[in-house]
């Protein structure tokens, strides 16, 4: 389960909308065992792609230093999909990092953005309840 | 003098769990090859089989990406740290190499 603060799913859906007609992209930070969202960390997508997203790896390590600083972890990433449904594609599966992350899309293709996480564990996805909490 | 390397969490796994280890040498390259030697379990992991930096991972010196210094060519000395990050990537399209497995 994903413990989302609804201050950081409004910054998330935010950053998103922002960078529109692109896809949009950032880090969350927080607890890697309880699944507990502290803080967004937006970053640039270096791909500037309506159907891509890197992380800009500068501001990957700026956001890793803070994360542990604050006794958290970087504990999964969130990006848009601008046309489609926020489940991920076969890219974003190929290129899952990290089995222990969350993983966020927000898909734009709607009028309401949709927000749903996923855990993606050898190739597996599997969905994961998304918990707003307040703050 | 061991230079201090930060791994990620995905890679602790290799290293016994540690978040930071060291290792010697004077080049990055060097120093990841040291360390690949001291955990084989990072094997493929940092450096891929042609003796490049692994797409999947970017590795800092101090604050900078080496890819845009002289990747596993640039120098270190004893004061530095390297840090090794995962490269955070996808999209809405299956049109990348799938990551080997």
């Amino acid at each position: 389960m994903l413990l989302l603060p609804r201050a950081v799913h409004d910054q998330m859906v935010a950053h998103c909308l922002a960078g529109l007609p692109d896809e949009a992209c950032g880090l969350l930070g927080g607890n890697l065992e309880t699944g507990a969202v502290v803080t967004c960390y937006p970053t640039r997508n270096l791909a500037a792609s309506a159907k891509l997203y890197t992380v800009d790896p500068k501001e990957h390590l700026q956001a890793d230093r803070n994360a542990e600083a604050a006794g958290n972890s970087i504990i999964g990433v969130f990006h848009s999909h601008t046309h489609t449904d926020a489940y991920p594609s076969p890219t974003d599966v190929a290129q899952a990092p990290d089995p222990d992350w969350h993983y966020v899309l927000v898909s734009l293709r709607d009028v309401q953005p949709v927000v749903r996480s996923y855990r993606i564990v050898d190739g597996a996805i599997a969905e994961e309840p998304v918990s707003l909490e307040p703050g | 003098m061991p230079i201090p390397v930060n791994l990620p969490t995905v890679l602790r796994t290799h290293a016994g769990g540690a978040k930071t280890v060291s290792a010697e040498g004077s080049t990055i390259g060097e120093v990841l090859l040291a360390l690949v030697e001291q955990y084989p379990g990072l094997s493929g992991q940092v450096i891929d089989e042609g003796g490049n930096l692994h797409k999947f991972v970017n590795v800092y010196l101090n604050d900078d990406d080496v890819r845009y210094m002289s990747a596993l060519d640039t120098p270190v000395k004893d004061s530095d740290e390297i840090s090794i990050l995962p490269a955070v990537a996808g999209g809405a399209v299956g049109d990348r190499a799938l990551r080997p497995r």
